[in-house]
């Protein structure tokens, strides 16, 4: 059954290339529970500190939390691209994430090529990635332009082509970040029921957002981040209540790295 | 342990089985090696986008440096051309090919930091994209040796399949130093520069525009520079009727050396990578 278990999960970005000793100063001085420096004189960003959760078959997990929470991260540690400096993560299930649309496209090939280079990044079989290049072809709507270098395609496009390539999967477990609410109105439509499709067949999705109506409209259960630490988790209507009543304590630690 | 059913990923921070992952890395990037291969691909046509010849420009130039050098110097050193001209076209392919591959190898995991920090792909994916892409481009001069030998009427015998095992151990050294360098120079960003004064200075220390017997009683000494045996093993099947054993165990035990590194070291910083690029 899929399942996503964190038992005392912590992720550390160190800083190295940040050489002025005044501004590491200055940084340390601002924030110093979050930016410090570790025991061999190194200074990290804690961007997610001790978190414990469990997320069970069936939950729609919404992450929720100012700029800089530790939400995106907390995707991609889960998506396994960062691992854990402190504590344990477990997932089962075939993952799928929504992180960046763009991630790994060519703007020198065609949209015909930069589909057949995304099921090569998704380690597809050629009759898988024949597949991909049907739907996501069909999807996206570009007709003529699928020949063309996405070079030249108009934001929109890309957004259409980046989406149908993403989209064309059917994870157990999806991660997503809230970039796919972009796009043209037209499109909008489309693309909501093909995200409701795919959020159907998940059986966990998590979902990285600051929009509260898209957190009540799609999931059950609502994680607060506030500087890399949960500081609530329970029903998505509590979680949502209490946060517009109790505001988190700003913080001024910069978002870490990309 | 686990239920089998799914695919399941698991890390634990007091027991990172830090050689297991790194071996599960390599397998995966193996495995996933058309990805690669596709990468390598691209990166080559993008490179020579719209170029008319593409990739052959590397071919043309090396062509000029064998003519211009293989005159200016035949004279100065008073070789015999017919012998030389062969010696510097191989050499001078395989050290192109050596030196860009050093230089590519630095920069081949800070400059796929996008895709690091998006994908969990292997890192060995970004390594092995940087080894085809190479091994693409040096296919390319391959005529030009053709060209050299025919024109020079230097046909090498049967020993040159022997050249074979010494492609061999230039892919393996290739492959560790890629990850090795890539790793390396996306921690420290000034390595890639030191790297880069360093292959040109071992350009004339290694016997490329020269050859070895000019050193006399000294030859002994090339044995410390790890490009010699490096070059020698497919230069001399090709150039010179084989090479002596004492160049053999010298070329594989810098792989091993190099190999040696580079594994320990991925071993203990691979999960890092995506933190540093």
């Amino acid at each position: 059954m899929a399942s996503i278990v964190a038992d005392g999960l912590s992720i550390e970005f160190p800083l190295y290339h940040m050489a002025a000793r005044s501004l590491k100063k200055r940084l340390l001085a601002k924030a110093a529970l979050r930016v410090r420096t570790d025991e061999s004189n190194r200074v990290v960003v804690a961007a997610l500190r001790d978190l414990n959760f469990r997320i069970g078959r069936g939950e729609r997990v919404a992450l929720v939390g100012s700029n800089g929470a530790g939400k995106t991260t907390l995707l991609r540690t889960i998506a396994g691209i960062y691992e854990p400096v402190g504590g344990e993560l477990t997932v089962h299930g075939e993952i799928g994430s929504l992180i960046d649309p763009g991630a790994g496209m060519d703007p020198d090939s065609t949209g015909r090529e930069n589909i057949r280079l995304r099921g090569l990044y998704r380690g597809m079989d050629e009759a898988g990635i024949a597949e991909l290049e049907a739907d996501a072809a069909a999807f996206s709507g570009l007709g003529e332009f699928l020949d063309v270098p996405t070079r030249g395609y108009s934001a929109g496009m890309n957004i259409r082509l980046a989406f149908a390539m993403a989209t064309a999967m059917a994870p157990q477990i999806l991660l997503m970040d809230e970039w796919f609410m972009a796009g043209d109105a037209d499109f909008m439509e489309k693309a909501e029921q093909r995200l409701t499709k795919l959020v159907q067949g998940a059986d966990i999705m998590v979902i990285a957002t600051h929009d509260f109506a898209i957190a009540r409209r799609w999931c059950t259960r609502a994680i607060r981040l506030n500087a890399g630490r949960i500081i609530a988790d329970g029903p998505v209507d509590e979680v949502l209540a209490q946060m517009d009543s109790i505001p988190a304590t700003p913080t001024p630690a910069p978002e870490p790295a990309g | 342990m686990q239920s089998l059913a799914l695919p399941t990923y698991r890390v634990d921070a007091s027991n990172p089985r830090r050689a297991a992952r790194a071996m599960a890395d390599l397998a995966a990037g193996f495995s996933s090696w058309r990805l690669a291969w596709a990468l390598a691909r691209l990166d080559l046509r993008n490179r020579y986008r719209g170029s008319v010849i593409g990739p052959f420009w590397v071919t043309l130039s090396t062509a000029v440096m064998v003519v211009g050098l293989g005159l200016l110097y035949s004279t100065l050193l008073k070789q015999d051309i017919t012998v030389f001209l062969p010696h510097l076209a191989v050499s001078l392919i395989i050290w192109n090919t050596l030196s860009t591959l050093v230089s590519e190898a630095t920069t081949c995991l800070s400059s796929a930091d996008g895709v690091i920090r998006q994908l969990p792909l292997p890192l060995t994916t970004h390594a092995l994209r940087c080894v085809f892409r190479n091994a693409f481009s040096a296919a390319h001069s391959l005529p030009l040796i053709i060209v050299v030998f025919v024109a020079l009427g230097h046909l090498p015998g049967p020993e040159a399949f022997l050249a074979i095992p010494g492609l061999l151990l230039l892919a393996i050294n290739a492959l560790a130093a890629s990850l090795f360098l890539g790793m390396v120079c996306a921690r420290f960003r000034d390595i890639g520069q030191i790297v880069s004064n360093i292959m040109q200075l071992a350009f004339f220390m290694t016997p490329i525009i020269w050859r070895a017997e000019l050193l006399g009683e000294n030859v002994w000494r090339l044995y410390f520079n790890p490009f010699y045996p490096m070059l020698e093993v497919i230069r001399g099947p090709l150039v010179e009727g084989g090479v002596g054993p004492g160049i053999w165990i010298a070329a594989i035990a810098y792989t091993v050396v190099l190999t040696g590194a580079a594994a320990a070291f991925f071993i203990r910083f691979r999960a890092r990578v995506a933190f540093w690029v």
